[in-house]
């Protein structure tokens, strides 16, 4: 599934969309940035509520395919502008973690 | 490549808004050397985690990267307080991290059990009021 298939299907509101045709292959929810850094695969959608600016470099260096702020949960300023400086695609949803979780769940069953 | 890649940077104290720019700097060197992605998230997240313990509780430091055919390895140095139990410091979940720094994410008391998860080698060398150096070693399979 790619990214903006992603975004059609749960929907998904759009603050930066960097590749629209980026595969998503899996997920992660977490907001501790340690254990995220540890643990978020690669390739996957990070749901979080976190919304500050180290979120990007989080995404960035676990190369997660895209973040997904739940809960109507708006990037800060710095955030935005890091995630279109890196290339970082960043999204949300007024959906609680849980729920969004489930809804890319079952996007991803095969 | 016949001889080890060195690169060093300085890491920032204090700001948290720019942590993670020196990490973003060497997963790209990386990445231009064609190393393996898992490599390249091991060295990553290692790197990440001391550029944050540096920047939280040391007023920053240098990292240096030296990068040779059959591993990684990464030296942190700071002149910070320095870690008076080094053993406990090791413990996963135990921090000392103020509530500010808790509240963007980090303090998590993962840091250094991160770094010692995803290194082959690490050493922790610390004396209270002189500074702490940080070694990890990520071989490259």
């Amino acid at each position: 599934m790619t990214v903006q298939q992603m975004i059609d299907s749960i929907p998904l509101t759009v603050f930066h969309l960097d590749d629209p045709g980026h595969l998503v292959e899996g997920g992660y929810c977490g907001d501790l940035l340690s254990w995220v850094m540890g643990r978020a695969p690669a390739g996957g959608a990070w749901l979080t509520i976190m919304s500050n600016v180290n979120v990007a470099a989080v995404a960035s260096l676990t190369d997660t395919a895209c973040v997904i702020l739940a809960e109507g949960v708006i990037p800060d300023a710095p955030l935005l502008d890091k995630a279109k400086a890196q290339g970082i695609t960043l999204l949300g949803t007024d959906l609680p973690v849980y729920d969004c979780a489930v809804r890319l769940g079952r996007l991803l069953e095969p | 490549m016949d001889e080890r890649i060195t690169m060093t940077y300085a890491v920032e104290g204090g700001d948290l808004t720019h942590a993670g720019e020196a990490s973003s700097a060497v997963k790209q060197s990386l990445r231009k050397l064609g190393l393996d992605p898992s490599v390249i998230r091991r060295v990553s997240v290692c790197m990440y985690e001391g550029e944050i313990n540096m920047v939280i509780h040391a007023n920053g430091g240098t990292a240096q990267v030296d990068v040779g055919l059959d591993d990684i390895t990464i030296t942190l140095t700071d002149r910070g307080p320095g870690i008076p139990d080094i053993e406990k410091a090791m413990q996963a979940g135990f921090t000392t991290a103020a509530d500010s720094v808790r509240d963007l994410g980090f303090g998590a008391g993962m840091g250094l059990p991160n770094m010692k998860k995803y290194s082959d080698e690490m050493t922790v060398e610390s004396a209270v009021g002189v500074g702490t150096t940080v070694t990890m070693v990520v071989r490259i399979e």
